[in-house]
């Protein structure tokens, strides 16, 4: 039997900009090679500009995003305030590697930007917790090590908002046409200090 | 002590028995190396997270910081001395609050090793703890399965063969502190060229009695070069087939946590 993390397919990618941050997800959902579904985001959204890419094994994918919408809600209730991109990934990473001996196999990725700064902030997770911060990108999913030579190559420092749409879609859009487990459209949020613009990708749907 | 879920171990392990294979997680296959010199000691390491054949992290941290006088290079399995290093990091800062005396190496290797070895090696944590206290410098190894040892020069992680191999030829007693400092870098460079588990940026920590000093990229020989040219895409390159923006202000309709103002409602009783 195939690992879990290659059973439902599926990539995510995350790209720092000047002031901005992308983040951005394919849409299908399969069983091995049969496609149950081209409806099925894996980028979702906890406050204003903190956002959590999920991609792995789809039913730990709902689990997980589920359990963090939980604990977000309950942070803000504690708190009185919104989540800091920062603290949510560290809220991941304890509640991941919490689960060491018996983790969801899943491969976070957090992007957002700081509150206060307006700083750009990603990074990505092991599924047992381990953060990796980035500069530059973050990738995940079956078609990580496609995504890994389209961001390496396409990414530059400081690109616009409009730049680095065209730059995340391209790489991701190039990316999973060449794993036969990802696309079927995509998603891609451009997060911007006081706006966030969500926009839906015309993908191949083989 | 750690609360650890097991809650999916039995789904996860019906699922290996089935023959799926288990997770590959983050590791530091890592280079890490110390060295004890005259007034002090120095901690290093190499700067590169692999997860399998991928470098997942090309500049990522592995000098941990236990206390002020005392700092940990982590190899292994990158979650594991992450979060091991945080714990004892924590239960040691309340261990000198309560005790009153700067906390000592002997008692983090200790800690450490005693954590290490109840999890039996399941958490692949092999650390190298250096630090100065009262009762003098000490370096340590800290295997997975807690045993340690005592050296005055220790090199762990893939590239320990390459790193070692520098201090058994290099390594005299009673060094300086500026030569410990090259000795320890030239022997994570020896991994970072050798070792393909180890790669990237140099960096080190000096531990003496008054300051630790963290040079965090300490030699950089691996920096990339600017691009010739962009491949910055024009706009509008991607076909969108639908778009929605949400701006600050409709940001409210979705997340509902409002500034209360005084007159806004009854305070909420606090006792004194």
């Amino acid at each position: 039997m195939s690992s879990p993390f290659s059973i439902n397919g599926g990539a995510c990618v995350a790209m720092v900009g000047k002031d901005c941050v992308a983040i951005a997800c394919d849409l299908r959902l399969g069983l091995q090679a049969l496609t149950v579904s081209n409806n099925f985001p894996k980028v979702f959204q906890y406050g204003d500009n903190v956002f959590l890419g999920l991609t792995g094994l789809a039913t730990d994918v709902s689990t997980v995003s589920d359990l963090f919408r939980y604990k977000v809600n309950m942070y803000r209730l504690r708190e009185e305030r919104n989540i800091a991109p920062r603290t949510f990934a560290n809220l991941v990473s304890s509640s991941l590697y919490e689960r060491r001996f018996g983790p969801y196999f899943v491969s976070p990725v957090v992007a957002g930007l700081d509150p206060k700064s307006g700083q750009p902030f990603i990074c990505g997770f092991d599924s047992i917790g381990c953060i990796d911060f980035a500069k530059d990108f973050i990738v995940s999913g079956t078609a990580s090590e496609q995504l890994f030579g389209m961001c390496e190559s396409l990414w530059e420092p400081d690109l616009g908002p409009d730049a680095l749409f065209e730059t995340i879609s391209q790489s991701l859009l190039n990316a999973v046409d060449r794993d036969a487990l990802s696309g079927w459209g995509a998603h891609v949020y451009i997060i911007e200090k006081d706006k966030v613009t969500k926009r839906l990708l015309k993908g191949r749907q083989d | 002590m750690p609360g650890f879920d097991f809650s999916n171990y039995n789904r996860n392990a019906a699922l290996h028995a089935r023959g799926v294979p288990l997770p590959k997680a983050t590791s530091t296959g890592t280079t890490i190396v110390g060295c004890i010199y005259d007034g002090g000691v120095v901690i290093a390491a190499d700067t590169r997270a692999t997860s399998g054949p991928i470098v997942a992290d090309k500049n990522c941290e592995k000098l941990h910081y236990i206390a002020p006088n005392i700092w940990c290079a982590g190899a292994g399995t990158a979650a594991d001395t992450e979060f091991t290093t945080a714990l004892i990091s924590s239960q040691l800062e309340l261990h000198s609050l309560s005790t009153g005396r700067k906390p000592r190496v002997v008692t983090c290797m200790t800690m450490l090793k005693q954590h290490l070895f109840r999890y039996q090696g399941h958490i692949g944590a092999y650390l190298v703890v250096a630090g100065v206290d009262p009762t003098g410098t000490h370096l340590f190894t800290v295997h997975a399965h807690g045993s340690t040892d005592k050296l005055p020069y220790v090199t762990m992680g893939s590239g320990s063969l390459a790193a070692m191999s520098v201090f058994e030829t290099q390594w005299k007693p009673s060094l300086t502190r500026d030569e410990a400092v090259k000795l320890c870098a030239d022997a994570i460079e020896s991994g970072i060229w050798n070792d393909l588990g180890s790669g990237s940026n140099v960096d080190v920590a000096i531990i003496t009695p008054d300051k630790t000093t963290l040079r965090r990229n300490y030699i950089k020989p691996n920096e990339r070069t600017q691009k010739l040219k962009s491949y910055a895409f024009d706009k509008g390159t991607t076909a969108v087939l639908n778009e929605k923006i949400i701006s600050k202000a409709d940001l409210g309709n979705f997340v509902s946590v409002h500034e209360l103002t005084e007159e806004s409602g009854d305070k909420m009783e606090v006792d004194t």
